[in-house]
């Protein structure tokens, strides 16, 4: 008897719980529909309005159902880092026939975005393909691609691209766990091991351009300053100098004219000596970008090593195997 | 039905020996030296590990991996056994069922242990990208391991039910537990039903959510570019080292209860006869797998997986590699062909050498795979190109696998480690057909 009693009340709950689930789903369904059929056919006011609609044709509307507008106070006035410059596609171009491995680039990005591990962001590689050809200086930052892996695998978008092109990291948001740098097949990303003790001229840049250009600490655009401990850091392009109408530190470091920096959208590249058409100079000396094949898109071009007027031994005394971030005593 | 006194004088849970106590201790220590290395992490860096920006992931990923996998015992044996009505399952599962929820629950706390920022840990709930194969992973993990951990309660709840009273002069604390936990069960026909309709139905759901779980886990590596990784075959070369590494970490466990709990009337030879030709099944896939996953691109040798097959075939891997192939699945297998082989005492030693060859496979799948990117490794000290574990990743991941230990002896100390019910009503099954025939 009790079994049986036990057994109808179950029932009973699970067949009201259901009923009440139908109840509710139908009941929100129907007043969705009653008030699309109410507003149809609404008491209007009976005045009319003559409107023009901006393919020039003239409607006549209730003059009820006229709203005014409200002003939109985003646009155009706030600046999203995450959407970067409008109207700007920053490319770079790297004529690998004027390397030199002068190593002028390395310095200067280590030096202003306050490098102090022992991996630098900007590298110029020795590189050779095979045994038969020649072997060539080949600088790298990041590419910056238009498809980047490293930020499709990023868990918590503290990597991000964009509309101008540049691949940031967020070091208030990273988590560290590294994929990111798993990911890029240029091996570009670097990472803070330890606390990065970036001495007190990092601050002293740091406070001038949250002056300057009025942002929170930490900014994605800030020249690497400050690094944080248990984060990603990468090349950045240098939007803090580009916001300035400067050119990246490693373009005007380059006494050899290696470096192009421009926009693609203007087919224009400048290596702090000459301006140059983008589409001409790399249909001219056939540029290339880097594993093409992976399909990463990425936003820097490469110049064949051809012609080159300097032998290559001449790079070589600069060259360290172990070393791409000069330890200083005084930071 | 009555459960003989027998049966509950040997699977009620005992306290501790002094071996017990002993082994307790010895893990505590191991644990403590761990947190105090994991503390030290936090406040100088992960510089104190051997980890650089070449080799970016090192033991705690690949300790990672291997509690992944060895928290695929859950599914293989419980879940398939189940369907596939293997009855002499019986006595291992509920072990299989504590193997895999202290597994993923480490794996769990393990992969945070490999994050440089902790601290930030909320961020994958409050930034979750899709996309992100880690997201998957925040998950697929909770989900596995409330799965698993209604697996092992499911079946338990008559076994508590019916050591509520005998143990209640012995153990009060425990029976006044077991009779919180045993939810009223009277072994009605109506509860029955119900029972087996839930456990059905987890057994069912465990079998995707953990074939899941190895797939994510395989697909960390292969959606990256990386020579090593970059493979198609992933996934389910995941799958059948998991299938290898739980089995084998269930033989090793099962062989130390049997002898610890003096169980041996219960899990006879022929248990492990039986579990011997279910870990060869799974060496051999494994084995069919890695077959594939290194003679491919050995054939076709381009120059990319050349350096990365020469680094592991000849090269500084190599000692480490065909230990680890040779040791932890070839001769396991040629070993476990034979009937002599499967005896208690060499499938222990098997097991060993597989869980063994287990954990370090996957530090070769891990590292290696670093150490030869697209570009050379140049400007950075000499010391980056190499890796191997420093003193504060040993005393982090021992801890970790104390951990799991831990969780396993204290869920054998506290639990019927061979479900008592079912084992009953199995016996008596077996005696009214006898009783039949005659």
């Amino acid at each position: 008897m009790e079994e049986n009693n036990k057994k109808t009340r179950r029932k009973f709950i699970d067949k009201g719980l259901k009923l009440g689930l139908v109840t509710a789903i139908g009941g929100v369904g129907l007043s969705k529909i009653s008030s699309k059929l109410a507003a149809k056919p609404s008491k209007g006011s009976g005045e009319t309005m003559e409107l023009m609609t901006t393919d020039g044709t003239l409607i006549q509307v209730d003059s009820a159902e006229v709203v005014k507008q409200k002003p939109s106070h985003d646009h155009d006035e706030k600046y999203n880092v995450r959407e970067g410059m409008p109207n700007r596609k920053f490319v770079m171009v790297i004529d690998l026939a004027k390397c030199k491995n002068a190593l002028k680039c390395q310095n200067a990005c280590n030096k202003h975005h306050y490098i102090t591990g022992d991996n630098a962001w900007l590298k110029v590689y020795k590189m050779q393909e095979s045994e038969d050809t020649a072997p060539y200086w080949m600088p790298s930052t990041c590419m910056h691609c238009d498809k980047p892996a490293c930020v499709t695998v990023c868990p918590v978008d503290a990597t991000f691209k964009r509309r101008d092109g540049l691949v940031l990291i967020d070091n208030e948001r990273c988590i560290g766990c590294r994929f990111c740098m798993a990911a890029c097949p240029y091996s570009t990303r670097v990472f803070n091991w330890s606390e990065p003790n970036q001495g007190e001229t990092s601050e002293i840049t740091l406070e001038m351009d949250m002056d300057l250009h009025q942002h929170a600490p930490s900014h994605p655009e800030h020249a690497g300053v400050p690094s944080i401990k248990g984060t990603v850091d990468k090349c950045d392009f240098c939007p803090h100098a580009i916001a300035n109408g400067e050119l990246p530190h490693c373009v005007t470091a380059c006494p050899n004219g290696v470096f192009y920096f421009g926009d693609k959208y203007e087919d224009t590249v400048n290596n702090g000596e000459e301006t140059v058409r983008l589409s001409k100079l790399l249909k001219d000396k056939a540029g290339y970008r880097l594993m093409e094949s992976l399909g990463t898109e990425p936003s820097v071009y490469y110049l064949p090593p051809t012609d080159r007027l300097v032998d290559f031994e001449d790079g070589l005394d600069k060259y360290k195997e172990f070393e791409s971030v000069e330890k200083t005593e005084s930071l | 039905m009555k459960i003989s006194d027998q049966l509950i004088k040997d699977l009620a849970p005992k306290k501790f020996g002094k071996r017990g106590v002993i082994w307790t201790i010895f893990l505590s220590v191991i644990i403590v030296l761990g947190i105090i290395a994991y503390i030290d992490q936090l406040i100088k860096g992960q510089e104190v590990t051997n980890m650089r920006d070449y080799a970016l992931w090192g033991i705690y990923i690949s300790n990672f991996v291997f509690f992944v996998a060895t928290s695929f015992v859950g599914s293989v044996t419980v879940a398939i056994l189940r369907l596939t009505k293997n009855s002499w399952r019986t006595p291992l599962v509920r072990i299989a069922e504590i193997i895999s929820v202290a597994a993923i629950i480490m794996a769990g706390i393990t992969i945070m242990i490999d994050m440089a920022r902790p601290d930030r840990l909320l961020n994958l709930f409050i930034h979750a990208r899709l996309q992100s194969p880690i997201t998957w992973d925040v998950v697929i993990i909770p989900t596995y391991i409330v799965i698993s951990l209604l697996l092992l309660y499911f079946p338990l709840i008559p076994d508590l039910a019916i050591l509520k009273g005998p143990l209640e002069k012995t153990q009060p604390r425990l029976s006044k537990l077991y009779g919180k936990m045993a939810l009223k069960w009277n072994g009605s026909k109506a509860q029955k039903a119900l029972q087996e309709k839930s456990i059905r139905i987890i057994a069912i759901m465990i079998i995707p959510v953990g074939l899941l779980l190895q797939t994510i886990d395989a697909w960390l590596f292969s959606t990256t570019y990386r020579i090593g990784w970059d493979s198609t075959n992933f996934a389910p070369y995941f799958i059948s080292g998991a299938f290898v590494a739980g089995v084998g970490a269930l033989v090793v466990v099962i062989f130390l209860v049997r002898w610890f709990k003096k169980l041996e009337n219960y899990i006879t030879d022929s248990h492990f006869d039986k579990l011997g030709k279910f870990l060869v099944l799974a060496c051999l896939t494994y084995l069919y797998f890695n077959v594939n996953e290194y003679f491919i691109p050995f054939f076709t040798a381009k120059k990319g997986e050349m350096a990365h097959l020469d680094m592991l075939f000849t090269g500084s891997y190599a000692p480490l590699f065909w230990l680890v192939i040779i040791g932890g699945l070839v001769l396991p297998i040629l070993v476990l062909l034979f009937k002599k082989g499967r005896r208690p005492k060499s499938m222990f030693v098997i097991g060993i050498l597989v869980v063994l060859g287990s954990w370090w496979k996957r530090f070769i799948i891990v590292t290696p795979t670093l150490l030869h990117p697209f570009l050379p490794i140049q400007g950075v000290p000499e010391s980056w190109r190499h890796y191997f574990p420093s003193t504060h990743e040993w005393l982090i991941t021992g801890a970790t696998l104390a951990m799991a230990f831990l969780i396993i002896t204290v869920l054998v100390r506290y639990l019927p480690v061979i479900p008592i019910q079912r084992t009953a009503d199995e016996q008596q099954m077996l005696q009214s057909s006898k009783n039949s025939k005659s």
